[in-house]
């Protein structure tokens, strides 16, 4: 269960924080350009991130209670095959959605 | 509005709307998925409005429920959006003299679409004055966020509705990897991916979700490195 104090210090934080970083150039830097070596780093963000998310939670899904689980695990690589060569986000979701409900399905 | 801002108004307007098609998917799910973690319904619209960017809320809400510390949370989530001062960055030579008011309410409404759509714009129309690049971003905003609230509020009224055979614990996960996907475009975001995945792995011993943090920071620097390699050797093709 979500402590309802912790879901607000996160929602008013990152409220705060993202507007921060949408504003932080267009507000008041202005014209200044910013490092290159800042620009390098900045653009791997969201590759660097994510991942580190989504592994831990494909491997040992909360579901089964941290156990490896066939369905989740060939909906995610579906998922990543789809998006990988389509680039096409919504078809790689429903591709993943599918592999998933029919896996629970046949695999109980 | 000038006749030209206006013009420039809709042609935003009809570049965004086919983003209502992206948008609205995410924003459901973000209301059931928020529902079901047991948000309330003025809850996970309070986050949609406050927010308002997709992947930092599920990060941010998927933390939550795996019981991170709130500093590691916010953290993450403000990590995932650290591209948004790119986009700002980017934007500031075109919008960097509007009035103050014009440019918090642009950053404000500064997502993935609306940045996409207006420096392709600007880009094109070079001869565009200041007010007529504003307006031309008001327009392509005018059909997606609206529809970020509604859609989330939306799924978070049905959210409940829906029973857990279907496996809707996973579908953060799925929606991650869709997400990623098709941002492995150079051998640099490969590299930095699959470091990313490696570390989280080898370091999921740490407490306090603390191992999320070092994979992210490592990956950032595999990926930059890479790139520092691939440029030098003249293999570098910009994404």
């Amino acid at each position: 269960m979500i402590d309802k104090t912790d879901l607000w210090i996160i929602i008013i934080g990152l409220g705060i924080g993202s507007f921060g970083l949408r504003f932080v150039f267009l507000g008041l830097v202005g014209e200044r350009p910013m490092p290159e070596w800042v620009l390098r780093h900045l653009r791997y963000t969201a590759v660097a991130v994510l991942p580190a998310i989504v592994t831990p939670l494909a491997i040992w899904p909360n579901a089964t209670g941290g156990q490896p689980d066939p369905a989740r695990l060939a909906a995610a690589i579906v998922t990543l095959a789809v998006g990988y060569f389509t680039k096409n986000v919504l078809l790689a979701i429903g591709s993943g959605a599918a592999t998933l409900v029919g896996g629970l399905f046949l695999l109980g | 509005m000038t006749e030209e801002a206006k013009s420039a108004y809709w042609q935003g307007f009809r570049d965004g709307a086919p983003f209502f098609l992206v948008v609205t998917p995410f924003a459901l799910l973000f209301g059931v998925v928020a529902t079901e973690s047991g948000l309330s319904v003025i809850e996970a619209l309070s986050f949609s409005v406050v927010v308002i960017a997709g992947a930092a809320q599920f990060t941010a809400l998927q933390l939550l429920l795996d019981n991170a510390p709130v500093f590691v949370a916010l953290a993450s989530a403000l990590a995932v959006n650290l591209r948004m001062a790119m986009y700002s960055a980017s934007l500031t030579p075109h919008l960097g003299r509007a009035p103050m008011w014009q440019r918090a309410l642009i950053a404000y409404f500064l997502v993935d679409q609306s940045y996409a759509c207006s420096i392709i714009a600007y880009e094109r129309h070079r001869d565009w004055t200041v007010p007529e690049k504003v307006a031309y971003f008001f327009g392509v905003i005018t059909p997606i966020c609206p529809m970020w609230y509604a859609m989330t509020l939306l799924g978070a009224l049905i959210g409940n509705a829906i029973p857990p055979e279907f496996g809707l614990d996973f579908a953060v996960p799925i929606t991650f990897i869709a997400l990623i996907a098709p941002m492995l475009r150079t051998g640099a975001h490969r590299a930095a991916a699959l470091a990313s995945v490696v570390l989280a792995l080898g370091f999921a011993w740490m407490p306090f979700n603390l191992g999320l943090m070092v994979a992210a920071l490592g990956a950032m620097m595999v990926g930059a490195q890479v790139e520092v390699v691939l440029r030098r050797r003249g293999l570098w093709v910009d994404p």
